[in-house]
Parts: structure tokens; sequence; C-alpha cells
């Protein structure tokens, strides 16, 4: 996957776990929790729904990388890139 | 082999099924009852529809709320907010003998009931308020501090005092007289700050509505399947065995039986430490009236009494019942949709303090005679506070400890489970945790956020 598909990929994940939040707004540089209305329960989610959309394993210690959207995709980028 | 086994199909484990189940574990929930929904159900008798359990659903907020536990409960488990039909309340009551408090799901009500009836306290309320907003539920801090002393140094009235705890207690209050701090945040911010609502269809549509996801996600629920063992073997849970001898092998288990209900049944326990079970019961009673109750000058939806200035929350000791207290609800005093219209009948339910052990020692006979001066008892004591009703009742029903311990299995026919909480579900086996009222979280939200909560903290990462 490109970064581009990374991103449209990520941004399908959030609609799914906030189906009321406006993605189309999202500025990739910000943390997202500054955007969107997602606690640590949410957070998880973005991390379940790569592992069972993509076989993607994010370990505990990573899940900072997921803050922003720019983070996301530079950190899932060398995972994503044979997809 | 299953990857988790989930113990009893109430609220919390349909909650943590569907979790589970949605990544793609093979899930089974084992209900021991012919039925789900543990204490909050429903059923059918002559020719009627009932709730049990439900009055209302706390948490409630509006449709598009992005915070707050009903619009977190609802995104964990993929549901629209569509999908639960609330209907809010009307208005509700706190009644004492001198003083009454009316709230709504607007928190300006009750502010300005307090401005009026207690102006000294006004600053004060204030205070209390904003130093409970920001109380996180997730990572609870001081969960086991008084929340009467709290409030002693916080409220100078005494009468405002027990105002505040008299629904706060007998929404989810496991304790006898006091109540654990964040349990207090958790109840206030539920009831006071978010609000009451009810579907139109009752609590039979959430569950119906989980049962179908959790089906259509490949879980497994079986009735009629009572747990008799868990097996133990290395300082692991291994598996069950069922009532009927049948052996399911599972990774983990989560139990909603409670703490010392799900302890008993571990093949490594022989003596159970002394955990003091719940012992908080209740009786309610359920009239249909001729009539919608607004019809009879019964509009509120809930409302709590007291009949003395001092709110007392403790098991009775010398009667079946202690009728000093109560609440009153009506499911037709929410406003239902135009599409919906009314309910058919009228019913007004009251829930009374009851002695499990008195109800449970009684033989049949007698049982079904204290039924009958218990409703009387009870109804006669509620009517103090709302409008007579006694002469439009066609029909009654009445459900007793022996009904709840039927329904949720659990010790002491205890509502809210035991008073000590484990707030992070763990046992004394590392694959073995709770979810449900012993974990800590009341009411249908409470329950749900309990289910999600253990699943995603114990379940998920690995």
């Amino acid at each position: 996957m490109t970064p581009s598909e990374i991103r449209a990929e990520v941004i399908d994940i959030l609609g799914d776990i906030a189906p009321d939040e406006d993605l189309s707004q999202l500025k990739d540089d910000l943390p997202f929790r500054e955007q969107l209305e997602l606690d640590s329960m949410d957070f998880l989610d973005i991390v379940m729904e790569l592992r069972k959309r993509h076989r993607i394993q994010v370990a505990e210690e990573d899940y900072g990388q997921l803050a922003s959207m720019d983070s996301t995709v530079k950190y899932l980028e060398p995972r994503m890139k044979d997809l | 082999m299953y990857d988790t086994i989930i113990i009893g199909a109430g609220m919390s484990g349909l909650a943590a099924g569907i979790r589970l189940a949605y990544y793609d574990q093979r899930v089974c929930i084992l209900e021991r009852h012919s039925t789900i929904g543990g204490l909050n159900s429903f059923y059918r008798l002559r020719g009627r529809d009932y709730d049990v359990g439900l009055h209302a659903l706390t948490n409630f907020t509006q449709r598009g709320a992005r915070k707050g536990p009903l619009a977190r409960a609802l995104r964990q488990l993929r549901f629209h907010w569509e999908d639960f039909a609330l209907a809010p309340q009307v208005e509700s009551a706190i009644v004492f003998p001198s003083v009454e408090l009316r709230f709504s799901n607007d928190f300006g009500v009750l502010e300005s009931e307090i401005a009026r009836k207690f102006p000294r306290e006004q600053d004060n309320f204030r205070r209390l308020v904003a130093s409970l907003v920001d109380y996180d539920d997730l990572q609870p801090q001081h969960f086991c501090q008084s929340a009467r002393e709290f409030l002693n140094a916080a409220i100078g009235d005494p009468l405002l005092r027990e105002m505040l705890l008299c629904p706060l207690m007998w929404y989810g209050n496991a304790r006898e007289q006091d109540m654990d701090f964040g349990q207090f945040c958790v109840m206030f911010r539920s009831i006071f700050l978010e609000g009451f609502a009810r579907p139109f269809a009752g609590v039979r549509l959430i569950l119906k509505n989980l049962v179908r996801k959790f089906r259509a996600l490949g879980g497994e629920l079986r009735l009629r399947s009572g747990v008799e063992l868990i097996q133990v073997q290395d300082g692991q849970a291994t598996g069950v065995v069922l009532e009927n001898g049948e052996q399911l092998a599972a990774r983990r288990i989560v139990s909603s039986a409670g703490l010392v209900e799900t302890l008993r049944l571990c093949a490594d326990i022989t003596t159970l430490d002394p955990v003091q079970a719940g012992r908080l019961s209740f009786v309610e009673t359920v009239s249909v009236v001729d009539r919608q109750p607004g019809e009879l000058g019964h509009d509120r939806t809930i409302v709590f009494y007291n009949d003395t200035e001092q709110f007392h929350w403790t098991k009775p000791e010398t009667a079946l019942c202690d009728v000093r207290t109560g609440v009153v609800c009506s499911p037709n005093n929410f406003l239902y949709d135009d599409r919906d219209g009314q309910l058919p009948d009228g019913v007004i339910r009251v829930t009374a303090l009851a002695n499990y052990d008195r109800w449970m020692q009684l033989p049949d006979q007698e049982y079904r005679v204290a039924k009958l001066h218990w409703y009387d008892r009870v109804v006669e004591s509620a009517v103090r506070f709302v409008a007579d009703y006694r002469s439009r009742v066609v029909d009654t029903d009445m459900f007793t400890p022996r009904t709840i311990r039927r329904f949720t299995w659990h010790d002491n026919g205890a509502v809210y489970g035991a008073p000590e909480k484990r707030i992070d579900g763990t046992t004394h086996l590392p694959n073995l945790f709770l979810c449900g009222t012993d974990q800590g979280y009341v009411g249908i939200i409470g329950s749900l956020i309990s289910g999600i909560s253990i699943a995603n903290r114990h379940c998920l990462r690995e």
C-alpha cells in the first residue's frame, strides 16, 4: 500500500469506530485526540481493526505512534508496503 | 476449544461477547436460566409484557453526543444511536416529608430546585458538581473513599445530603448506609448530569439487539447451561463443566456470576475467604391500572421517596421488607415518539428494600400470602408520595428476593452484588476475569461498559 492508500484505510477504520465524526476536515499533523472525541477504548480499536483487517500487530509500547494521521501512516508504511 | 467462555447472558456478558466475537474470537456465552438478560429481563403474563430490573436506562445523552458512557458503549459495540430507540424521561423527583426536588434530563431543573429550596447550598452544590464532572470511571481514583464524608465536607444541610444520596444509592449502591466515592461520582453523573430514558419496547429491544449482533458475529449462546465447575490446572482456568456433565475447554473465562459466586465454582478453591456477599435485596410491586398513570395525576417518570429526614439504606432485619423508602416508576411516563404512541397499559411499579433470608425461609403457602400482604404495604407506603392509584388496579404482579435469585443466581438475591468491587476484573487465576455488577459498573449502560472494558483489557491484548 502507498502512504495515500494507508491514509484512506485509516480514515475508513476511524469511520467504523466513530461513525458520527466528520473526518473530511481531519488535519494530518494534529493529534486525533484534539480533533475527534476518541478515548483509550477507541484507540485500542484502531489497533484491533489493523489486526483484524491486515494481520498487523501493533505492540503496546508502539500505541503512541498512532497519535496523529502523519505518525500513524509513517508507522504503518513499512508494515503495509507489501500488502 | 473456545478462546473465551463467558458465564452469564446479561448485559455485561453479551457486551463482552460482542467485542470478542467482533474481533474473531471463538466465544460461547453460557446462561443458567432459560432466558437472557439476568437482572434486566422481560416476561409476558396474562397477555401483557413486563420488564424486570430496568426502571429506566441511566446515562442517557442526546443523539449526536460523543462523550459519556452511552456514546462510548454504542461506538464500542458498533450500534447506532437509533438502535436503542431511547425515549427520554418526562421528569422525576426526590420526595422527602417536607421537601421535594424535581429533576429531569435538563440539569438546570435540579440546579434551580436546589436554588429555591436550599438557597444557602447553591454555591456548595455548584462546587460539588464541578469536582465530580471530570471523574474518570475508566481510571478510577479514590474509588473506595466514603461518599458520606465527601458530602459532609461539601454540603452543609444534612437534609440535602440525604436527598442527593437517596436516588444514587437506590440505583446502584451495594454497600449499606454509606457509598463508595467512585460509585457516587458515577451514579451522580449517570442520573443527574446525564439522565433517564427507555425504549418504547422496553429492555427486550436492547437485549434482542445484543443477541442478534452477537450471533451474527459467530458467537454461540447456550441457555439452560448452568456452570457447575470451573476447571483449574497448574494455576490456570482450563474450562468449565456444565450441570449436565458436559465439559467445555477455553483459553480464558469471563464470569458475570459475581465474585463469591464465581470463586465457589473454581475447582481449586475449597474454602472461601469470608468475602462479604451483598446483603441488599428488593421486592417490587407491579400494578396495571385501567388508564394512563398521567390521567390519575401521576405523570412523573421516577419518584424516589423517603418518609423521614434521615435516609436508611440497610437490609431490613426485623421484617420481610422496609417500606420507609422506595422508588415509584411508570414506564408510561417517557416522551415516546408520536409514531409509537403510548404503551397499551398503564403500569406503576414500586420497589422497596427486602430481607432475602426471611423471604427464602417462607414455606410456599406463606410465601404466597406474604406477597399479597407486602404488595399492599408497599403500595400503601408509596401512595403517600404519588397519586393514590389503588382503586384503578386491574392486575398485579410482584417480584421478591426469590425471583431475583432465580434470575441472577446472586448470593442473597443481592441486586447490586457485593460491596467490595473488583474494578480491574482480576481474580486469583490469571485467565479468569469478572464482569458485571461485582466488577463495579451498574445500570444498563454501566453493565455494557463493564463487559466491554473487561474484554478490552484482558481478552483482546495478546
